[in-house]
């Protein structure tokens, strides 16, 4: 076994319940990778939801909290106010995310809170056996759209930029080690950071989207398909835009500006008290 | 805080007047609760109100969620986190909470919820009380749990309920309900509080699976939706260890019933018709009581069970009532749940009528019922948003008993 | 380089013998905890240590390691850490 996953996930429950190669291991050395590189083991604590991708963390010897579906965000949110001075990793996928947990999603962007977003996209429903995402691409046959998905998807990067989201990245399974990168970055940034892996689900929409259950071919795909983003350029049709999309410290972080409202009020009070005394 | 008691009430604090809300989120603050996470509904409101300014002064964190869902699971990773915390809402948001109750029940967060009841069903009668949800409260999320819930009914209650529910989570390690009502909480009385903080020990005795610690503490926690060994490893596939767990975690409340169950009873020894009745409708009936009994002075209040204070009265003359050939007794139940069976047989069990009057069609009357079977257990229901009048409860005991 | 696949971890999916940029894994008759048949590091002398397959095996079967000095090197980086 591999001496850093070693150090990382509880072997004991292993092996983990992905399919042969599910995208989500790939994930997983990438987060497990950035958490080693900044050395915060302690430090960090992972959320996630219900659903594939949300298994991820449910191996790493760390704290982890793996909550009900579409929720991860608003329990991070608790965690996080409670203890600002911490870091939080949510893992999430795109049925969670941005399906039952799009509110929460909304607003965690909006207030620009201080946690690092992974969300896993395969496009499908992978857990409950392959069933329509939002994420699903227009005309795709899935469990629950026999005559091909009639309804637009969304895009997750883009989607939680234009809510406020002050980082935001997309890559691919086929880029590990950008992601990685990623990771690193956007639990280092002070602020909402999104980051979108797209992932292969060689069980559930290998075969309708890729036309193989292969995930060697899905991921040498993926490695073909994606185009780095430049900014002002339009992509490629059919491309995926990979690369990190927004980076920029614009705005303020939501614990920071809590912790010195809360400085303010409490001076005040204790200036009025003096002046109470005197 | 209660050994050195002072005050001529047995209870050393601040008298002050205030609604139930406040009381609410004032018990809040001293019971060390120092995060809440809410979204205002009527009739809760004011505590969300209150608690916006009173948790920035006690240095604590207040959020405003984008809805009851993300309130319920905020205040469960704020408990991991490390800080006691809470909720309140109303019928329509305790609705949306009940995913989150489970999980709380499973993973055995302690945290504390109010629930102001409204009148239902859906948007139903957000100005006017009831008590309808009184077995949403208990089985409102899906599986086999258990739960704690507190009646309140009056300020003062609605005060000490609301530590006692820290306290008891915290021993627990469950998620306790502090079900209120309209009427409680927005009615003002007289009401002691405390100044600081108490000192509520953070429970490691009862836990059952999951002897996890707070986050961040170096104890790589796991916390777990899924039923799951001590070490947070699932074990849902598995029937033998599943079962061993759904009992376990209904085991941990039901087999300490005494510890929790908080049950009074007013002139109980020799009635032989009595009234059980919690939360705002134990008012009126015990000034039917009280009507019965001929008793015009003021309750005396003393230090009780569980620290809490109770009300003594004086035995009344019980001549110039009309109502005076009855001999009526109330039991108040405080402890809505778990069920205090044993506790309301013990003082009951030898009435010839038992009445139960409620704002709802008629719910906790079954749970009477079935824990009484020698007496005749009446319903008493009054659906609407409006108290039972004192009269209004003897004419039917009346009614029903010269019958 | 040192490459092992783990028989207990391994899964069988074939994404180190796509992604190796030297084509260093190749489908063995040998056989997996899970009965698929596994990879095996038929060219390890081509190996450049990029360890790309460590990054992309999804159940972290795989490890890569600079053969001879290396594992001394590596204990006494995490002893020094360790300190």
């Amino acid at each position: 076994m591999n001496r850093l996953m070693e150090r990382y996930l509880k072997t004991d429950a292993l092996p983990t319940l992905f399919c042969p190669g599910c995208g989500n291991g790939i994930v997983q050395n990438a987060a497990i990778a950035a958490v080693d590189r900044l050395g915060m083991r302690q430090d960090i604590a992972c959320v996630s939801g219900i659903g594939c991708s949300s298994w991820i963390p449910c191996y790493f010897a760390m704290d982890v909290m793996h909550t009900t579906h579409g929720r991860a965000l608003a329990f991070a949110t608790g965690l996080k106010l409670a203890r600002p001075e911490k870091e939080v990793l949510v893992f999430t996928g795109d049925g969670d995310c941005m399906a039952i947990g799009g509110n929460h999603l909304l607003h965690a962007c909006r207030r620009n809170i201080d946690m690092c977003v992974i969300m896993v996209n395969n496009y499908i429903y992978g857990m409950t056996g392959g069933q329509k995402s939002p994420a699903t691409p227009y005309g795709l046959t899935t469990k629950t759209s026999p005559w091909g998905s009639y309804d637009e998807p969304l895009q997750g990067a883009e989607l939680a930029m234009d809510l406020g989201a002050t980082y935001a990245a997309r890559w691919t399974t086929a880029h590990p080690a950008q992601l990685s990168k990623s990771i690193e970055a956007g639990i280092k940034h002070k602020g909402f950071a999104f980051i979108e892996v797209i992932s292969q689900c060689p069980t559930q929409s290998g075969k309708e989207l890729y036309g193989t259950r292969d995930a060697a071919k899905i991921v040498q795909y993926f490695k073909e398909n994606s185009w780095s983003y430049k900014h002002g350029v339009k992509p490629p049709e059919g491309k995926i835009v990979v690369g990190v999309l927004r980076h920029d410290n614009d705005k303020g972080e939501f614990t920071e500006k809590m912790l010195e409202k809360q400085k303010a009020v409490q001076s005040s009070r204790s200036r009025k008290k003096g002046g109470e005394g005197q | 805080m209660e050994a050195n008691a002072t005050s001529s009430k047995g209870r050393s604090g601040r008298k002050s007047i205030m609604q139930g809300n406040e009381a609410c989120a004032k018990g809040a603050v001293y019971a060390g609760c120092r995060f809440f996470a809410g979204y205002p509904i009527t009739p809760s409101t004011e505590i969300i109100e209150l608690l916006s300014e009173e948790m920035m002064n006690a240095g604590g964190v207040f959020i405003q969620m984008e809805d009851e869902i993300a309130s319920a699971c905020a205040i469960c990773g704020a408990r991991w986190g490390g800080k006691k915390a809470m909720t309140a809402t109303s019928g329509p948001g305790f609705t949306l909470m009940q995913e989150t109750i489970g999980f709380a029940a499973v993973t055995e967060t302690p945290v504390v919820i109010v629930n102001v009841q409204r009148g239902g069903p859906s948007t139903g009668q957000p100005t006017m009380s009831s008590q309808q949800d009184i077995y949403q409260v208990r089985y409102g999320s899906h599986g086999d749990y258990e739960i704690i819930a507190l009646a309140p009914s009056s300020v003062q209650e609605m005060y000490d309920f609301t530590v006692r529910a820290f306290e008891l989570s915290e021993k627990f390690r469950t998620p306790v309900v502090v079900l209120a009502d309209e009427v409680v909480g927005h009615m003002r009385e007289k009401v002691i509080v405390y100044e600081g903080e108490k000192q509520i020990r953070a429970g490691h005795r009862s836990y059952v699976v999951s002897p996890q610690e707070d986050f961040y503490t170096g104890g790589n926690s796991m916390v777990e939706g899924q039923l799951h060994d001590e070490y947070g490893r699932r074990i849902g596939h598995l029937a033998q260890e599943s079962g061993q767990f759904i009992r376990s975690i209904n085991r941990k409340i039901t087999d300490h019933i005494d510890e929790i169950a908080d049950v009074d009873s007013f002139f109980m020894e020799d009635a032989d018709v009595a009234i059980v009745a919690y939360g705002s409708v134990a008012r009126p009936a015990t000034s039917a009581v009280r009507l019965v009994k001929g008793i015009k002075e003021e309750a005396e209040e003393k230090v009780g069970r569980f620290g809490l204070i109770k009300k003594v009265f004086s035995r009344g003359k019980g001549t110039e009532s009309p109502y005076s050939h009855l001999k009526l007794g109330l039991v108040k139940v405080n402890s809505v749940w778990p069920f205090p069976e044993a506790e309301i047989r013990r003082l009951a069990g030898h009435c010839k009528y038992v009445f139960v009057p409620e704002m709802n069609i008629g719910k906790y009357y079954r749970e009477i019922e079935r824990c009484l079977p020698e007496c005749r257990v009446v319903s008493l229901p009054k659906v609407g948003g409006e108290l039972h009048k004192p009269k209004e409860l003897l004419a039917e005991i009346e009614r029903v008993v010269t019958a | 380089m040192k490459i092992s696949v783990d028989n207990v971890r391994c899964k069988g999916c074939g994404i180190c013998i796509g992604v190796c940029p030297k084509k260093v894994f190749e489908r063995s008759k040998k056989r997996n905890s899970y009965g698929s048949p596994m990879p095996e590091p038929a060219r390890a002398g081509e190996c450049i240590g990029c360890r790309l397959c460590e990054q992309m095996c999804p159940d972290a079967a795989i490890n890569v390691e600079e053969e001879a000095r290396a594992p001394e090197r590596k204990q006494k980086k995490q002893d020094a850490e360790e300190e």
